[in-house]
């Protein structure tokens, strides 16, 4: 019982300081911070369109918080999931753009593993540089971002720009419509969400079972939880952390390609919006575990659409979006240390117990360690 | 840190209680020392003495309980406090910065050679000088302190602390890292000291208790059970209130002959993390049930000895043989594949994934079995039915399988290693360190343990800092010295100041000692 | 165009785009030394960036421009500071780890720059700034007086500090106790250090120079503020400590090394040659992961205790 008051404690504290610190900037630019957080979390929610347009924004979300989780948990911090998408999206823009006379049962499946594969090979190139040379991972995949950043706007300014743009359009960077045959279809006539969601849900209980019912997720668990101990038992660490980032990279490049083919069908500038700094609060949100990156992910689509909305109504900046997910994820982490930290976890536990009537008190001495005596 | 204080007439821990997550390490502790005295805390390893030392010295604060000085109650809320007091400690783990000289490690602990702006090294560099002279302790003022011996660092660590005016001056575990030859002139050192300063040590070990204390404090698992002079104990009755018991580790009788050399180090050179060499033309060789003990001062390089035989080092140059097959070079997975078992010296990060089950860590190994996996999948249940088996066979004391192994007690821990490595039927172990910190009863177990597998056939390595754990479990003990093996002694052969010297590079012309 | 011109264009460009990495890095050197690494050091850069900036514009009419600077670049710094301590607070308090916590400080940073940006000031707007302050005599020595001495004031405090942030590290107390205590903070501790404090006054150095790099960058260098304005530099200054070895010399050829990469999108123009645009920005980028896949990790160099939190109260 005390177990889970002490959880309880820690996570609302959590929760207040992440609002709070959204609350100081809000009321810095002179909104009621109360009448944002309302707007966000309820506006969305008032017609079928806000809630499919959240389940739109929850899809790229669970692929990229999947392969956080599937990183992070082998180790690797892959920042990078941002670069990974557009390198995906880039990729199987090329690819469909390359192949319109393919049947849709072919160059469908194919536009996405192109987007898979394009990601995990960016990934890829940071789990190497780790894994062979010791790079630190988060400054190589935050280059490689920026890096992405401008091969993406290269190739959309120049080789792959729709012709028209430069000859009858104003000269917006973006591709010439993708073939039908490599469009996602939609779920709801007259929404945009479409069958990438019922993909994401498909992946999540597979990188369940990959993590924790293969000998691969073995590998990676190992490897990320104590490296010195699987190198003595034999795991080829430096082998996993390569594995962790394909994978992670691949989701990520798949979440591009399913947003390309999904929902926009060409691809065009800012088409990754954030997705890959989102996704790294989603899957920290939900304790880098599939089953609750699911509705992590979907809260962060309603914050997602309802940032929108307060943009729209009230004059609050985009960025805020920016400053709740920095203020989420400082509170996640302060407070997972805090909930995972036996020293702490103890002191509090004997403060609380310290609180209740004397005759409590003889339960709280502890016993002798789990061991007991040999 | 002011240099003089009022001279400490007598110190008292009265009712100290410490307790830290799941363990209770003190429970109503209370000890009493008086000036000029020299007092023996003495206990098995988790008895507490350690915990009780550093709650003295400001580290850790005492959940009850009080500390009185000269009769008056003081509270230490960190090490400053301790050291206007006059209180010093030498660390088991010496507490030095390596990369710093040992002048810099002084004038860091010291607000007399720090004043805003200034750092004043000469002034240090004097006091070490005088402290030095005073003591008969001589120390490089200049080197850093990474580039010094064990034996040296020790040194400094002595010197530095009472270079900060120490006037009560604590132990602990002094003698763990030298030669039986070094550990007499420390006794010696620390019986002419006593003159000036009042001394607490901290020690398990009976004979060195004996030859230096005036009185003596039992404790056991974080109880006090005795309280006395020294001279009117012996050795074994310490022993006993230690322990609780009579203490019987098994001894290896020696009985069956060994069989055919089943390991084979030959010409074996590896660097150290420095560069030079750790090892440097090492050979050995170990035979199919026998238990082979490598007893040196730490530091000669059996860390690296240890990581070459579970592949985790590279080597320049030799070959380790297993039944004629070369292993050297190979990576860790073939190494446990050919037969290799291996008990790591840190057993909580090196032998199990601390967050992982205890179900999981049984086939940390084993997991790529055809036993435990079916195609890419792992076989839950059978890991649950070995994890079953193996928690009844070694006694594994948990609350479940599926509990974190890194929350359990060293002893247990250490159990769950033995048993994974125990049921793969490894041909040769290596083990190092393996009763570190464990008291009696976890110890016994392990030792009954390595003598059974002794007698199945296995070539057994042990690598202990214990000559205690050596000379008892070892049928041979080869003697590592600045990474070469000085000699070989049979069991029968090997007497304490045999091995001592030969730890230490003296030549030994065989015979008597 | 000759090589001499050549060498002395890239380095007018090169050297003054050096001082905000400069900065930043010598600031992040003191976190790391005293062992922790701050990669929310592009939100600080970014909030300074900022607050600099504002007060300048916004009282362009109630102070001389002067005072306005100096409001602008004290603010800038003391938040910087004040970020430093916040980040000392997660890891050092909570003991959260500090890679994932230097993110969240940097999406904080960013992010509420940014808004503010968008809020109070609205467009890209430019402030005349601080203007460069040429050493007289000095600045008229042929072809390398106007490169090193004809700089932004900022600049000269910049190129000042590493000499002076040497003397703290190696011969101050203050410095010994940094490096103790990033090395070894249960030695440290036991010698009567408070390994907390040292950290937390580290943090907050690091943070005020990472604050003023920012304002550096909006005030003297691009003389404007916008969203992306920081650009990855605060990413790129902590890789420059370990590529600098955390010693004040190798951060300074560091910086050297990489502003010229980064200026290199602008010689290019000048120099008229045909180069895609992107592929000169991504120049620097690409630099620092090829300089972090080369240098080795120097185990003896790097602060042992780098990237752990402390616990007094731990059981050894």
């Amino acid at each position: 019982m005390r177990e889970s008051a002490y959880l309880v404690f820690i996570i609302l504290g959590a929760i207040v300081a992440a609002v709070g610190m959204g609350a100081i900037v809000l009321k810095l630019i002179g909104v009621n911070p109360f009448d944002v957080y309302k707007v966000i979390l309820t506006e969305p929610l008032k017609d079928i369109y806000g809630i499919t347009e959240i389940l739109v924004r929850t899809s790229p979300l669970v692929f990229i918080a999947l392969g956080i989780a599937i990183a992070f948990r082998s180790g690797i911090l892959n920042i990078g999931a941002e670069g990974q998408m557009q390198i995906g999206i880039i990729s199987a823009a090329a690819i469909a753009l390359a192949f319109p006379e393919l049947p849709k049962p072919i160059l469908l499946p194919m536009v996405l593993i192109t987007g898979a594969v394009g990601g995990a090979l960016w990934g890829g190139i940071a789990g190497y540089l780790k894994a062979r040379m010791g790079v630190n991972e988060i400054l190589s995949t935050v280059m490689l971002n920026y890096i992405a950043a401008q091969v993406y706007g290269f190739l959309l300014r120049g080789p792959m720009i729709d012709p028209e743009e430069l000859t009858v359009g104003s000269g917006t960077p973006q591709t010439i419509r993708l073939p039908r045959t490599a469009w996602l279809d939609r779920l709801i006539p007259g929404t945009r969400l479409h069958t990438g969601l019922i993909l994401a849900l498909v992946m999540a209980v597979l990188v369940y079972l990959l993590l924790w019912r293969t000998t691969t997720g073995f590998r990676l668990r190992a490897s990320g939880a104590e490296p010195r101990a699987a190198r003595f038992a034999g795991i080829h660490v430096e082998r996993s952390l390569v594995i962790a980032m394909l994978f992670s990279g691949g989701f990520a490049g798949l979440a591009g390609a399913v947003e390309l083919t999904g929902v926009h069908r060409r691809a065009i500038e800012a088409i990754s919006s954030g997705y890959g700094f989102s996704g790294i609060v989603v899957a920290l949100f939900g304790g880098l575990h599939p089953a609750f990156i699911i509705p992590s992910a979907i809260f962060f689509g309603l914050l997602l659409i309802g940032a929108d909305m307060t943009q729209r109504a009230m004059a609050v900046p985009a960025n805020m979006v920016l400053v709740l997910q920095g203020a989420i994820i400082l509170s996640i982490v302060s407070a997972k240390t805090f909930l995972n930290d036996p020293y702490t976890k103890d002191r509090f536990m004997r403060r609380m117990a310290s609180f209740r009537l004397p005759r409590r008190k003889k339960k709280t001495v502890s016993g002798l360690g789990q061991g007991g005596p040999l | 840190m002011q240099t003089s204080k009022a001279q400490i007439s007598s110190l008292q821990l009265e009712g100290v209680t410490k307790r830290f997550p799941g363990v209770l390490a003190c429970d109503h502790v209370s000890i009493e020392v008086k000036a000029g005295q020299i007092l023996a805390l003495v206990g098995e390893n988790g008895a507490g003495k350690s915990t009780l030392m550093n709650i003295l010295m400001g580290l850790y604060q005492p959940d009850e309980g009080r500390i009185l000085i000269n009769g008056h109650e003081t509270r230490f809320r960190s090490p400053n406090d301790a050291y206007a007091c006059g209180i010093g400690m030498v660390h088991q783990h010496f507490m030095l910065v390596p990369n710093l000289t040992v002048t810099e490690n002084v004038a860091l602990g010291s607000k007399d050679f720090q004043s805003l702006l200034n750092l004043n090294l000469k002034g240090a560099r004097r006091r070490i000088a005088e402290v030095s002279e005073r003591y008969g302790l001589p120390v490089h003022a200049d080197a850093y302190v990474d580039q010094l011996s064990v034996g040296e660092q020790q040194r400094v660590e002595l010197v530095k602390t009472l270079c900060f005016g120490t006037r009560f001056l604590i132990l602990d575990e002094p003698t763990s890292a030298l030669t039986p030859q070094e550990t007499d002139e420390l006794i010696n050192l620390l019986k002419r000291m006593s003159g000036d300063l009042s001394i607490i040590f901290i020690s398990h070990k009976l004979n060195e208790v004996k030859a230096l204390s005036d009185t003596v404090t039992v404790l056991r698992r974080g109880t006090v059970v005795y309280r006395g002079n020294t001279k009117d104990n012996s050795s074994q009755d310490l022993a006993a209130l230690m322990t609780g018991h009579e203490v019987n580790l098994p001894h290896n009788a020696c009985e069956d002959g060994c069989g055919n050399v089943l390991v084979s180090i030959k010409d074996l050179k590896v660097k150290s993390d420095r560069g030079n060499l750790a090892l440097d033309g090492l050979s050995l060789d170990i035979r199919a049930g026998e238990i082979l003990g490598l007893a040196g001062v730490s530091g000669n390089g059996q860390r690296e000895l240890a990581d070459v035989l579970a592949g985790l080092r590279k080597s320049v140059s030799g070959s380790v043989l297993l039944e004629e097959q070369n292993l050297l070079g190979k990576s860790p997975r073939e190494i446990i594949d050919a037969g290799f078992g291996y008990i790591p010296e840190d057993r909580h990060d090196e032998g199990i994934v601390p967050s992982f089950s205890i179900r999981e860590n049984l086939i940390l190994k084993d997991f790529g079995t055809p036993r435990f996996r079916k195609g890419p999948f792992l076989r839950l249940k059978e890991s649950e039915k070995n994890a079953e088996d193996l928690v009844h066979r070694f006694d594994v004391r948990c609350s479940s399988r599926e509990t974190a192994a890194g929350s359990l007690s060293g002893g247990n821990i250490q159990k769950v290693i033995l048993a994974r490595e125990l049921a793969r039927q490894p041909k040769a172990l290596v083990s190092v360190y393996p009763t570190r910190g464990l008291d009696m009863g976890a110890s016994e177990f392990i030792h009954t343990k390595l003598l059974e597998l002794r007698a199945s056939g296995v070539a057994i390595l042990l690598i202990s800092e214990e000559l205690e754990e050596i000379m008892n479990l070892s049928d041979r003990i080869a003697v590592i010295y600045k990474g070469r093996i000085v000699k070989i002694l049979e069991s029968g052969e090997a007497t304490r100041p045999r091995l001592g010297l030969l730890m230490a590079g003296v030549k030994d012309d065989g015979g008597a000692a | 165009m000759n090589p001499i011109d050549l060498v002395l264009n890239i380095l007018t460009i090169g050297v003054p785009f050096s001082v905000a990495l400069l900065l930043a890095s010598t600031g992040e050197m003191f976190n790391q030394r005293a062992g922790i690494f701050n990669l929310g050091c592009e939100g600080i850069m970014a909030m300074g960036a900022f607050l600099a900036f504002l007060p300048p514009f916004f009282l362009k009419d109630a102070l001389s421009p002067a005072m306005s600077n100096m409001v602008g670049l004290s603010i800038a710094v003391l938040a910087g500071a004040v970020l430093g301590i916040l980040f000392a607070v997660v890891t050092i308090f909570f003991r959260a780890p500090q890679g994932i916590a230097g993110i969240g400080l940097q999406m904080l940073g960013v992010g509420i720059a940014g808004t503010l940006f968008r809020h109070f000031v609205g467009g890209v707007t430019g402030v005349p700034g601080i203007a460069n302050f040429p050493i007289p005599f000095l600045s008229k020595i042929p072809f390398l007086g106007p490169v090193l001495f004809d700089l932004n004031p900022v600049a000269y405090f910049a190129f000042l500090l590493v000499p002076i942030s040497w003397f703290i590290l190696f011969k101050t107390p203050w410095g010994l106790r940094v490096r103790a205590v990033g090395t070894h903070p249960r030695a440290a501790d036991t010698m009567g250090i408070n390994v907390a404090r040292v950290r937390f006054q580290a943090l907050a150095l690091g943070g005020a120079f990472a604050g003023l790099a920012g304002a550096y960058l909006s005030l003297c260098q691009a003389k404007m503020f916008a969203d992306d304005l920081v650009a990855g530099r605060g990413f790129i200054a902590v890789a420059l400590v370990y590529f600098g070895r955390w010693h004040p010399l190798g951060i300074l050829g560091g910086s050297l090394l990489f502003s010229i990469a980064q200026s290199f999108q602008l010689s290019v123009q000048v120099w008229g040659i045909d180069f895609p645009y992107e592929f000169a920005v991504m120049l620097p980028y690409v630099l620092v992961i090829v300089v972090l896949a080369l240098t080795r990790k120097s185990n003896k160099r790097s602060p042992a205790a780098l990237g752990k939190p402390y616990n007094r109260e731990k059981r050894v």
